[in-house]
């Protein structure tokens, strides 16, 4: 952990708060990625079945 | 070979699935290299001290809030004109990245200005700017889940996105516009007068790099997840019909 003097509490906090919101939109837009993928496989097979 | 062949979904969604793991894999090269580059390995300024090190993450997430409304602005213009449908979902999926670097340019902002300012947040015009658009592309995200008619919903959120372009105008040059406020100029120009030092420039350029190119390839994806929900409302108003 590299010497932050009196600002340690701002630059942790920026970076935490950042990678939180960058890993979230990530996760999140992966999630829906793979529920819609699979929510039109399913409709595609029915589709196909009559 | 034209640019318009990508406005055929099938063609897209073809080309995007061999370059999106590529893309990404690029993206947490540059990110990872830059921010750790920048935290760990990087000196205090003589003026800001360590807090220096939040300009690795406010820089490019402020360029790339503004940006995303750019590339917006482009798809929406190409819809409006050329209706191609693939634009009208690129500028869709490209919003909630848009808002989210908005949000951590706002909020690494925030964190930077309440010990170097001594506040929280002023208003400033360009902070105001930055904040209008937020919440602008807050209502662009409102506008499409409130339109259940996809052609629809491009449209007025086109018309939207042709609006709140003079807010990221203004986020960008604010500072330009009116000389007052606490928001200093731009840390990186082609004048190279105003650039940072070298030993903050490089890894800075480097979590650009990082930002651009995760914003690239999380809008592939989720262009490539808003082609295949177009297609599952295209089939479930067919079921619905039969």
């Amino acid at each position: 952990m590299p010497e932050l003097g009196k600002y340690a509490i701002e630059v942790t906090s920026a970076y935490a708060v950042s990678i939180l919101l960058l890993v979230g939109l990530v996760v999140l837009s992966l999630r829906r990625g793979r529920s819609v993928a699979r929510a039109l496989k399913n409709a595609e097979e029915r589709h196909k079945n009559g | 070979m034209s640019l318009w062949e990508y406005a055929n979904p099938r063609r897209f969604m073809a080309v995007t699935d061999r370059w999106m793991p590529w893309v990404f894999g690029a993206a947490a090269f540059c990110l990872c290299t830059g921010l750790v580059w920048g935290f760990f390995f990087t000196p205090a300024d003589f003026r800001q001290g360590e807090s220096v090190k939040i300009i690795y993450l406010h820089v490019p997430a402020a360029m790339m809030a503004i940006n995303a409304w750019a590339m917006m602005l482009v798809a929406s213009l190409i819809w409006l004109i050329r209706r191609h449908h693939v634009s009208a979902l690129a500028a869709k999926a490209a919003a909630p990245v848009g808002v989210t670097m908005t949000l951590i340019a706002l909020a690494t902002g925030a964190i930077w200005g309440q010990p170097i300012w001594g506040t929280w947040w002023v208003w400033d015009p360009r902070l105001t700017s930055f904040l209008i658009l937020f919440l602008f592309y807050l209502g662009y995200i409102a506008l499409w889940a409130a339109i259940e008619d996809p052609d629809t919903a491009a449209d007025l959120t086109s018309v939207l996105c042709l609006v709140g372009s003079v807010f990221a105008i203004l986020s960008r040059y604010a500072a330009l516009f009116w000389n007052q406020g606490l928001h200093q100029g731009a840390s990186l120009s082609m004048d190279a007068e105003e650039n940072v030092s070298d030993v903050f420039y490089f890894p800075l350029l480097m979590s650009i790099a990082g930002f651009v190119l995760l914003f690239v390839a999380l809008v592939l994806m989720r262009t490539r997840t808003e082609i295949r929900a177009r297609r599952l409302y295209a089939l479930s108003l067919r079921e619905r019909m039969s």
